[in-house]
């Protein structure tokens, strides 16, 4: 389907059932009961959880397929965010003709960047282009105040022309829409003591996830994919091969600065705001993990790891101390006070201590993300179900294994 | 004049003339050995054939175009194809893939952006890629990981990448050193079918007598940066200069 193999098609069949149901799966405790802070089924959370999905898949199609290492690529995020919000005062509050504009600014920009960086490999090539980053960080924060508002940020004000809307006679801030559906809108479906959320941007940012879900799957199978893994694997021997490996890696740098446009893009359309905070190294430095902590050059691991370190940085960053008192209440006042202080360190503002352990844990254990773990668990299932019938799963294998005639 | 011609190339590093004056002629369709003791240079003047290094002086000719100043992949597009003295593959690749990636390469002849195309949808490639694996017994291996062969399999595959871009010249830079006895064989029949079966052109770089006797139409003998005799295998043998060359360096060292 959609000359997707039968694999692939599943693939993408789960991750559009996951996005479209995402108010439910990510909403399974009732409201008002003690687990409903786990939820993570609100808009805006959920809008950041498709939004920085799209940003590590298109980092990873550099990263997982060439094993050029970026470590600027929130530039390119924050590049995009700026040109949505010009696009918002400037034309309309209307989403599209922003996230295009976003997307083609980023894309130049990356042209630029990557046209010097790509000239070293290595760690040469990640020094460079976290030297772009934090140049254009500290030409937004300061030099470029004209068009980034510096420290303040880009933000919308009464005074916009915004030419295709009439501009200059709200008198409150309008909203950003698509085609009249504000992206603000938030349908609530209330089941029982489960109130379910549906948001109209969610779902805008849902279907641009699984659009370049779709597309990062093709790149993958297409002979430009298996160009860029040979990249990874022996670029002296594609360039006896008879290619120039420039182009490909420059191509691949174009398409994920792009990506990366597009989650900018879309943060903005969210929340008409951008900052130079957006562009800094932290910000890079979160979608190297995001991809590695999911799995590098698997097709889902990315959007697993932003998933989970939106979740951490969101949900797990609320139990605090009082939380803590909460859940330990009953045991002896000593014990309690121990065990919370202990705890505290883990939770709330110390969750990046967590992610970082998780983080380490994961490189150490399972250097292929979660994505590895998934399969070493369903082997080892596997395994255990079938002891005994190996030989004859192995001949299935082998059946598999041969391409289709 | 040859499909080959190297015409008073030299080359120094530093305070070293690793190459001075050579001068050779490949002719097309014969399987030229290039043989010396170690230090004799030979590296150095294969380096020079493919555009890694830059002669300082003289002039290589392939087909009459000159070869020096262009990149790798230009002169792999003239035509030329090189076998390293460690198999250069792609390790991370399926043994199909290695072979894909070449069939592509020669196809689209230069970058090509079509990332909607599916690989697998390309079957006039597959069977192109299908078709060498058999010719040098790897196809039951098709879905094994590269790295994960045997040495000699990684030559065969490393022979298999280069021949299905069908080149006019193909370069083996000691294509068995560091291999058993039998694997060694297994090379010297593999490439006698190769060349029994096509056009080809050989240069061949070798430390090993007994693989240069079998296979060599011609041969060149290189020391100390410059061409000591060239000749047929049969006079080369009995040759007093070539034996001074060998022996003399042995005597010195016992």
């Amino acid at each position: 389907m959609l000359g997707l193999d039968r694999k692939d098609t599943g693939l993408l069949a789960v991750v559009a059932i996951l996005a479209l149901f995402a108010p439910f799966i990510l909403n399974p405790f009732p409201q008002g009961s003690e687990l409903a802070q786990f939820n993570a089924g609100y808009p805006d959370l959920m809008q950041r959880f498709v939004i920085f999905g799209i940003f590590a898949i298109g980092f990873n199609l550099l990263f997982g397929l060439t094993g050029y290492l970026s470590f600027g690529h929130a530039a390119f995020l924050g590049v995009g965010s700026y040109a949505a919000v010009w696009m918002f005062k400037l034309l309309s509050m209307n989403v599209i003709p922003a996230i295009l504009l976003s997307i083609a600014v980023a894309g130049l920009f990356s042209v630029v960047i990557g046209y010097i960086s790509l000239r070293r490999s290595g760690i040469y090539f990640s020094i460079l282009t976290l030297a772009f980053a934090q140049m254009s960080f500290n030409l937004a924060y300061s030099v470029l105040t004209p068009i980034t508002n510096g420290e303040t940020g880009l933000q919308l004000s009464l005074d916009d022309p915004r030419v295709l809307d009439g501009g200059g006679v709200a008198t409150s801030l309008p909203l950003t829409n698509f085609f009249g559906i504000e992206m603000r809108a938030t349908e609530t479906l209330n089941l029982g003591p489960w109130a379910f959320q549906f948001n109209a941007g969610y779902y805008l940012c849902a279907i641009l996830l699984l659009v370049t879900f779709y597309i990062s799957i093709r790149i993958f199978r297409s002979p430009f994919g298996l160009m860029l893994r040979a990249v990874k694997s022996n670029q002296q021997r594609l360039s006896y091969t008879g290619l120039s490996t420039r182009p490909y890696t420059l191509a691949v740098f174009v398409i994920s600065g792009m990506y990366a446009g597009l989650a900018g893009g879309l943060l903005a359309s969210m929340d008409p705001l951008a900052g130079a905070e957006r562009m800094q190294w932290t910000a890079s430095g979160e979608v190297v993990i995001m991809t590695i902590l999911g799995g590098a050059g698997t097709l889902i691991g990315p959007v697993l790891g932003a998933g989970v370190i939106k979740y951490f940085e969101n949900i797990f960053s609320k139990i605090n101390e009082g939380v803590l008192h909460g859940w330990f209440g009953a045991l002896p006042d000593g014990l309690e006070n121990a065990i919370v202080w202990v705890l505290a360190r883990f939770t709330g503002e110390g969750w990046h201590l967590t992610l970082g352990l998780l983080f380490m844990a994961i490189i150490i254990f399972l250097p292929g993300g979660l994505v590895e773990g998934g399969r070493r668990s369903r082997a080892l299932f596997r395994r255990r179900g079938r002891r005994g019938g190996a030989a004859e799963e192995d001949a299935a294998k082998q059946r598999a294994a041969r391409p289709a005639e | 004049m040859g499909i080959l011609d190297v015409k008073d190339v030299g080359k120094r590093f530093g305070g070293l003339q690793a190459l001075s004056d050579v001068n050779l002629s490949v002719r097309e369709n014969t399987v030229h050995a290039i043989i010396g003791p170690n230090g004799a240079g030979k590296s150095t003047l294969l380096n020079c054939l493919v555009g890694k290094l830059m002669p300082d002086t003289g002039s290589v000719l392939f087909d009459g175009q000159s070869v020096l100043g262009r990149k790798p992949h230009e002169i792999n597009q003239l035509g030329i194809a090189r076998v390293f003295q460690t198999p250069e593959i792609f390790g991370d690749l399926t043994v199909m893939e290695n072979v894909l990636i070449p069939c592509f390469a020669r196809r689209d002849g230069a970058f090509e952006l079509n990332p909607l195309v599916s690989v697998a949808s390309q079957k006039d490639m597959a069977a192109k890629a299908e078709a060498i694996l058999a010719d040098v017994n790897m196809a039951q291996s098709r879905g094994v990981h590269a790295a994960s062969l045997s040495r000699g399999d990684k030559r065969r595959l490393e022979m298999a990448m280069c021949l299905v871009q069908e080149p006019r010249l193909l370069l083996l830079d000691e294509p068995t050193a560091g291999m058993s006895r039998a694997d060694t064989n297994n090379t010297i029949s593999l490439l006698k079918e190769i060349k029994a079966k096509r056009d080809i052109t050989m240069v061949i770089i070798e430390h090993d007598m007994h693989v240069v006797f079998s296979l060599a139409d011609r041969i060149t003998v290189l020391a100390q940066g410059t061409p000591l005799v060239e000749d047929t295998p049969e006079r080369i043998k009995g040759h007093p200069k070539v034996q001074e060359a060998y022996l003399g360096t042995s005597d010195a060292a016992a």
